[in-house]
């Protein structure tokens, strides 16, 4: 029996002025694309090899075993099956993994790239084959438990011995053992270990080294190697992150990854050719992240959006029907700027994606000219994606009421599961300055006559603030991306001029920077918010999206435009470039955009092409039979298992009968 | 042998400016209440009984069990140890930490509605056996297809004349009871609220007694269908519960008669005012500010002190790595949040003792104050659990990765907490409820009433002042000032916004809900502005020693201040303040962080929580932080063997398989 869609979803789908599937093609690239998607998706979420278990109900160790064998069969049939592209195995191992991670995945993510980007050729003969077929399993380890983000501050040591051609390998006090890899708990049997290089008693810094952790005959720790799992934690329940110490590990001169530094035989150690060649891999995962922000806000708004109609709440006027909670014009304050959030992220990291391709090509022939700006700009996108995903996916979360507290939604698992991208792979403050670092270096360069280009050319002149009186459409795209330009500028300038005048006042460069970094975090925000929202203007323009499209896509800019003024509206106002006038005008402006938004909500997220299996939420459903499956589940739950609970024997009876017994 | 103190903390510690023991006692009320506090915890906490054992360790299941254990455990000492009402709090408290108590509902509702809306004999035939833990109780209100609204539930309590009984029913899916704490597995009484019918009409929602489980083996009773409704974010340790009724009778006297009666011909008496309830939840909302207070100095007292042993990156070349707390972007992270764990604090005292005061005289039949009263609490209890969930969060991601541990004792904080946020009446509703009487209001005094109380600055908005005019932006007068005329300019705004919107055409619900996003704002200033001006106001407290008073008041300017420069756009739009004045607070912001930053350490220890109740490895008191982490990770479920039984299972067949195929 097919189950009926819910009247309301039924409805809402029917009045939307645009075929979604139209836009599916868009965010995913064509036809083509979207079809071998569902293909991927739909051989993995049939398979009933899977046996698709509810991971809320188990145990942590539960959820460790059930995923471990999960990632297993899932290589397993990779292989068999032939898929082999990167976009290919993304599709298929999201719908197995349904959208958590398994205790092999920083084998693929990390420790194999390592492997192709880092060894020589002949490391590569010695090691790629064993790594490719899981015959070794590996994890990437730098992070310890006292050095995180900042790399040169690690403790743990390789000191060369010459006489033995070996490394030797200890972390030489407590804070230097290394915490958090994934999978080195329980699962890989190698890591790469980044240490500090010293060689006759010289350092050299952070190099990698190959290092078997575990037995391959029965899976023991090797001699002078402790370590484990680290403990439970928010989310990632599935993933072993581990900790290990190492009490003097000696590995052949070999196993040092010398594609790039090397150390000779007698202790001879040899430069690498450029270190910011390692910038490379970085802006690939930073945007990386900026996409996975983009795709888990709009998994969390059409959770949220779906429920939203579904739901009927209140009274809005006496004796008629409660409405659906989506007709209150304050949920959809909730919901629909982070609905624009998701699709101005998804393009912004799409773009930063082919910038990356475009250049890496570049970079592969030496050129590295390139690399500062992008580096840059990636920093702070992927700063700025990340938190507005964290506020985001709560605000849908809180959206849903009591339901959305509950596992049924699926949005604490999503939540817990990728708010570590705030502080995994560069925190956010850092990755910020890191930004505001670049901004400073080319205001600098521009006030001394220097021409800029890319992404910080508009910092050659900061506009003249417009003589008041003068009106403006707040709605015009240009227009609004003058403005966050403008900003941008302004407050670039005015970190600079703090930053001076530190100086100016007796301080260091130091202590002058960390005294102004306030500012300077605010300057590199708002350089990449205006950068996100060009991005999402520009992308407009595409001459392949037909009108229905561009018109709903055209409203979602503007909203995202017009609400991130909104809510930073001092920052416009400060120096008069917006009036008060201008400000309540966007606000009617949002209000009306909204209004038009409404009856396309449902539209939009069914655009994102989620199948339920992957959004693994009862609340967000395609056929909308929320509230039947959420009495199913419930039902399911281990401590449903027996109508009187076992603790009932054990401790509320003796307890109720003396109770009763003293009456 | 006693563990040492890090030394950074040491030194953090030696360097305040004033002994934190002056600020507890400030904020408990005096020594003898900190006495009694410290006495109760350590009593709690030393207690060999309760084991108190690590639940991150523990599936859901295990956790339920541990708690109900220790909450049963917990409610007979509360007795044998004589532990007077008013103090018990300190006690509980010490036992479960922040975390919930599977008996927190019978607590916490069913005995208090018993007080409350029971008559003397029914009084009589429950109160014992409930306070003597015979019978277990909870309340159940929200359904599965109904929260907030309460007027929506759809159970029905129809009366029959010939039998004298109420039929009971839930008569669909969504009206099924869900979400009561202790429903599905511990309780075997409810309060039961339903729709009450009497020979076809319906009087509205009623409270019920209703018996669930036997007595005797704890069954479910004939025509109830009880179970828990799954796991969630945070609360494993609760059975919330689902219930379903199928034509349960229960005698006419089971209804809770107090205020309404039903009569045994049927005939339906009102109660003498409806707005009797609103006493109750002004209370529950007042719980509230307390819990956001509470969950905000949790979380900055674990991250500051962690931001004062962690060290990172190399601020000047050659240098040792800093505190993490000595970088102004951390301290703009956290002391926001303590200001506002402290302006919370003092918030929810208030409101508490506002409510002790009136409800002297609610019980004398005046409810006047009333309206007000319930007005306030709203926006307070909405505002406050917002900051305090995002603060939280912002603790947490503070603390870099090892927040995100268990071990930080932050994730468990806040899945615990949030829910303040959507319950007792979600917060966007709240505030509409609050902006609904700040209309009233606003409206009478456009016709010449005078206001009295929290909404009387609306009678007048102030002028702008004249362009050039000079201020002083670290002067709580000013500051206050401005919050004030920022929420008088957006109660106006949002009024004229009403009136647009209805003279173009819409009736009033639609001009409501096409104004609601500046309905909240208007609540949101209003609810600002109260905060600040009670934090200012607290601070004339002549008890209050120098050295206090000082460090209070950077305090209370830091979170006046910020929040200015958050929304320094409502600041600015109408030209009340100049970007110059906004720059200027930048200013002084920064400065104000680093005076602050010496009594970061300070101004944690004073919200004094032992240990036992921070329950976390980062924030613990001696900053004996990482070799705690790492035993506490061997001892986590995954380390009991060296090689993990997957291994054998799962692992071992696969990695032998790929090597045969080499």
């Amino acid at each position: 029996m097919v189950a009926k869609m819910n009247p309301d979803l039924k409805k809402e789908r029917e009045n939307a002025s645009f075929d979604p599937e139209k836009i599916t093609n868009f965010l995913y690239g064509g036809q083509e694309s979207v079809k071998r998607k569902r293909e991927l998706e739909s051989l993995a979420l049939n398979d009933p090899d899977y046996q698709h278990e509810d991971l809320n109900f188990m145990s942590r160790e539960q959820q460790y075993e059930t995923q471990l064998k999960k990632g297993i069969l899932m290589v397993t049939k990779m292989k068999e099956l032939k898929i082999t592209s990167a976009q290919d195995q993304l599709f298929y191992t999201s719908a197995v993994l349904v959208s958590d991670v398994h205790p092999m995945s920083v084998h693929t993510r990390m420790f194999l790239p390592t492997l192709y980007g880092q060894a020589t050729e002949q490391q590569k003969d010695k090691w790629l084959k064993l790594a490719e077929n899981y015959t070794i399993i590996g994890t990437y380890a730098q992070t310890e438990i006292g050095h995180g983000t900042f790399v040169r501050g690690l403790e743990t040591t390789a000191t060369y011995d010459p006489k033995t051609q070996e490394f030797i390998l200890n972390t030489p006090t407590l804070s230097a053992s290394k915490w958090w890899p994934g999978g080195m708990g329980k699962t890989s049997n190698y890591v790469v270990l980044m240490a500090q290089l010293y060689i006759y008693g010289k350092s050299y810094g952070i190099h990698p080294f190959m290092l078997q952790i575990r037995s391959l005959e029965d899976h023991k720790p090797l001699p002078g190697v402790t370590v484990g799992d680290i403990g439970p934690k928010f989310g990632y329940d599935v993933m072993d992150n581990g900790f290990l110490s190492l009490n003097n590990v000696r590995i052949p001169r070999e196993n040092m990854l010398m594609k790039y530094s090397r150390v000779e035989p007698d202790g001879t150690y040899v430069r690498p050719p450029s270190t910011k060649l390692a910038y490379g891999t970085m802006v690939q995962v930073r945007a990386g992240i900026v996409m996975f922000s983009g795709m888990n806000l709009a998994k969390a708004v059409t959770i949220a959006t779906r429920y939203s109609c579904v739901r009927r709440q209140s009274e809005m006027k006496p004796g008629h029907p409660e409405p659906q909670v989506l007709d209150y014009v304050t949920q959809q304050y909730k919901l629909f700027p982070y609905l624009a959030a998701a699709y101005a992220f998804w393009l912004t990291g799409q773009t930063m994606m082919s910038v990356y391709t475009t250049s890496s090509s570049q970079i592969s022939k030496g050129d590295i000219s390139v690399l500062p700006e992008l580096h840059a700009l990636s920093a702070g996108l992927k700063a700025l994606s990340s938190s507005m995903a964290n506020v985001g996916m709560e605000e849908c979360r809180l959206a849903c009421g009591g339901h959305g507290y509950s596992h049924a939604s699926g949005l604490p698992r999503l939540y817990t599961n990728a708010t570590p991208a705030s502080t995994a792979e560069g925190e956010h403050v850092v990755l910020m300055l890191q930004t505001a670092r670049y901004l400073m270096k080319s205001y600098n360069q521009s006030l001394q006559g220097e021409k800029l280009a890319g992404s910080v050319a508009y910092l050659s002149g900061v506009q003249l603030v417009p003589a008041a009186g003068r009106t403006r459409n707040m709605l015009d795209l240009g227009a609004l991306c003058d403005a966050f330009r403008h900003r941008a500028a302004r407050i670039v300038g005015e970190a600079a001029a703090q930053l001076r005048s530190e100086m100016q006042g007796g301080k260091d460069q130091a202590d002058a920077w960390n005294a102004s970094s306030v500012d300077l975090t605010k300057a590199a925000m708002a350089h990449s918010q205006y950068f996100v929202v060009k991005t999402f203007a520009e992308r407009l323009t595409d001459s392949r999206l037909d009108s229905s499209i561009s018109a709903v896509l055209t409203r979602l800019c503007q909203l995202h435009a017009l609400h991130g003024l909104v809510t930073n509206s001092g920052d416009f106002l400060e120096d008069g470039y917006l009036t008060g006038s201008d400000i309540r005008q966007a606000r009617r402006h949002i209000n009306a955009l909204m209004a038009k938004l409404r009856p396309d909500a449902v539209a939009l997220v069914d655009a994102f092409d989620f199948p339920d299996g992957i959004l693994n939420s009862i609340l967000g459903r395609y056929d909308g039979n929320v509230y039947q499956h959420l009495l199913e589940w419930a039902k399911a739950s281990p401590l449903n298992k027996t109508d009187v609970h076992q603790s009932y024997h054990k401790y509320l009876k003796p307890f109720l009968e003396a109770n009763r017994a003293k009456l």
